[in-house]
């Protein structure tokens, strides 16, 4: 039930997944990744590999394996409570944080399991930036909130690091010369885009996004979502998502979750939305799951 | 009102408000009981006060005539016990409230600590009274009736207080701020001294400085490590021995003159109150302060 779902893509091209050919020990280095049209290839940032993750006695998420690839959107979608959420939180070990949480199977970061003994959360944290559903700036100046990242990873904090990052996130021409006004004085959207400079600011290698524009209005929705796109040229991104016209409109590739924590399909976002392999995705992508 | 009497369709009855009115009269008198209590007790004492409350009553000290006698000495005794106090109890009460919201985990342990730091609060101070004696004065031999004494025992007294303080809020501070940090790369402490506790220093402080009110007010511990009713000079040292206001309006209070009994005892007590409610001010103007700025 659960190791057909990465293999479902029925192009024989995408022949390099992990469950028809494992690569014990050259896990660092990146594997390339033969996508639909059978001609960009990226490597692989980050792979799942039968992950699960229980809260307590609760399985979140069931044995997960897929493979992410650098410089792409990657959307995770499905209904509430479908454990998408958890598996972005693996990936940078914010489930740590969660007293009764308890990780199997692997969680693989430039090939290298951040679940292993010798991986330290807060240094991993410190290369993948993440971005909250809710707009958490810190009641503090915009200038330090772009500047907590380099601040605690020791960097220097420059006038220079600041505006690039706010220009990346599209926020510097709204906030140029109020940079010593409180974050909390921005508007809902503003304050998003403050917290995706934030998190790229130090110029972490992965942002993962938690439903970041579920608490915008449609036009801050919008100014994010062609930040995102712009965003991964330099970045992999990984959006966790319930708007399904989100996904289909910013991602390259995705995942499809369905109630239980079960990853059903994953795959080239055109396909997944217009030829989806299994029913269920299919139910839910037009709606009518229920 | 009810289904069956309804006449018309526009008519929807009316419902009682007797009992509604009733229970609002009530409520209001439980409000006003302790506020017109306080105001009496208040222009009671200031009326006596009239007159005994001047410049000289502020800055002489004691004096067996009813007219030069001062209060400065335990004035000044009281300020400087109450700052010694926030020194201690300060760090300690933050330092106990980070380890208990922060790092504790939630285990048997945790909850003990938690049950008997509630139950501490609740502990009479004539018994903290007695614990200084024994151990500062006794087993420490800070002597009897010092300053160190009295602000040691006095903090053990509002310690319990000002943790609950600073644990709520701590606690108060929102999740999504420390995901936020975490999620940054920062350690605990890189959160802690950057997002917890800068957000719930209001909180703290005002919590302390409530606390520092009651602790103000405290006579049975100062009775209880020895602390003279009268001295005439204000405290040299952290060894010498000093007076607080309380202990001195208790003195005055057992004086067979009526000039003391209700003259001199109401412009100590007047005093007493103005530093006081000057305290409770501080700490209301701290937190209005940090709300609006933080909304």
């Amino acid at each position: 039930m659960t190791q057909d779902m990465t293999t479902s893509d029925p192009d024989e091209s995408d022949g390099t997944t992990a469950s028809t050919s494992p690569d014990p020990g050259g896990f660092s280095e990146a594997r390339t990744q033969t996508t639909q049209e059978g001609t960009s290839t990226a490597p692989t940032v980050v792979e799942s590999r039968d992950l699960a993750v229980y809260y307590g006695d609760e399985q979140a998420l069931q044995p997960t394996t897929m493979e992410i690839p650098e410089k792409q959107v990657t959307a995770i979608i499905g209904p509430s409570g479908c454990g998408k959420s958890t598996f972005l939180r693996s990936i940078n070990r914010m489930n740590d944080l969660i007293d009764v949480a308890r990780v199997e199977g692997e969680l693989r970061f430039r090939g290298k399991n951040v679940y292993d003994e010798d991986v330290d959360p807060v240094a991993l944290r410190r290369r993948i930036g993440m971005v909250f559903q809710k707009p958490n700036p810190f009641p503090k100046s915009i200038r330090e909130n772009v500047a907590y990242g380099l601040n605690v990873q020791g960097k220097e904090v420059t006038d220079e690091a600041v505006e690039t990052a706010l220009r990346r996130a599209a926020l510097w021409e709204e906030v140029e010369g109020k940079l010593d006004s409180s974050g909390l004085d921005l508007s809902g959207g503003q304050q998003q885009r403050l917290c995706i400079a934030r998190a790229i600011a130090p110029d972490p290698e992965v942002i993962l996004m938690d439903e970041p524009a579920s608490a915008l209005d449609p036009v801050a929705t919008s100014q994010i979502e062609d930040l995102i796109e712009e965003l991964a040229r330099d970045y992999t991104v990984v959006i966790v998502t319930h708007n399904m016209q989100q996904a289909a409109r910013i991602s390259d590739k995705t995942a499809v979750f369905l109630t239980g924590g079960e990853l059903v399909e994953f795959g080239e976002t055109n396909r997944i939305f217009e030829n989806p392999e299994h029913q269920r995705v299919e139910d839910y992508i037009t709606g009518k799951f229920g | 009102m009810a289904a069956e009497t309804r006449t018309d369709e526009t008519d929807f009855g009316e419902v009682s408000r007797l009992k509604d009115r009733v229970f609002e009269s009530v409520t209001l008198a439980a409000a006003l009981f302790g506020i017109v209590t306080l105001a009496v007790l208040l222009v009671y004492v200031t009326v006596d006060a009239v007159g005994w409350l001047d410049w000289q009553f502020l800055t002489s000290p004691p004096h067996p005539l009813a007219e030069e006698a001062g209060i400065f000495p335990a004035l000044v005794g009281s300020i400087v016990l109450m700052v010694l106090i926030a020194l201690v109890t300060f760090p300690l009460g933050v330092g106990a409230a980070i380890y208990l919201e922060e790092y504790a985990s939630d285990g048997r342990l945790t909850r003990f600590i938690q049950l008997n730091i509630a139950n501490l609060a609740g502990v009479p101070s004539v018994v903290y009274g007695l614990l200084g004696l024994g151990l500062f004065v006794q087993l420490l031999s800070f002597g009897y009736g010092t300053l160190l004494v009295a602000a040691f025992t006095v903090s053990l007294l509002i310690l319990p207080i000002v943790i609950i303080a600073a644990q709520e809020a701590i606690r108060s501070v929102p999740d999504s701020l420390r995901q936020a940090s975490y999620g940054m790369g920062a350690t605990k402490r890189q959160t802690i001294r950057n997002v917890v506790l800068p957000r719930s220093l209001p909180g703290i402080m005002t919590g302390t400085i409530l606390a520092l009110g009651r602790a103000i007010g405290e006579t049975a511990p100062l009775i209880m490590i020895g602390v003279p009713t009268t001295v005439f000079g204000v405290p040299n040292g952290l060894f010498a021995k000093f007076s607080a206001m309380p202990m001195q309006i208790y003195t005055w209070s057992s004086y067979p003159d009526t000039a003391f009994q209700y003259g001199v005892v109401s412009a100590g007590v007047v005093t007493l109150l103005v530093v006081l409610l000057s305290i409770n001010s501080i700490a209301i103007l701290i937190r209005n302060k940090y709300q609006t700025e933080r909304s």
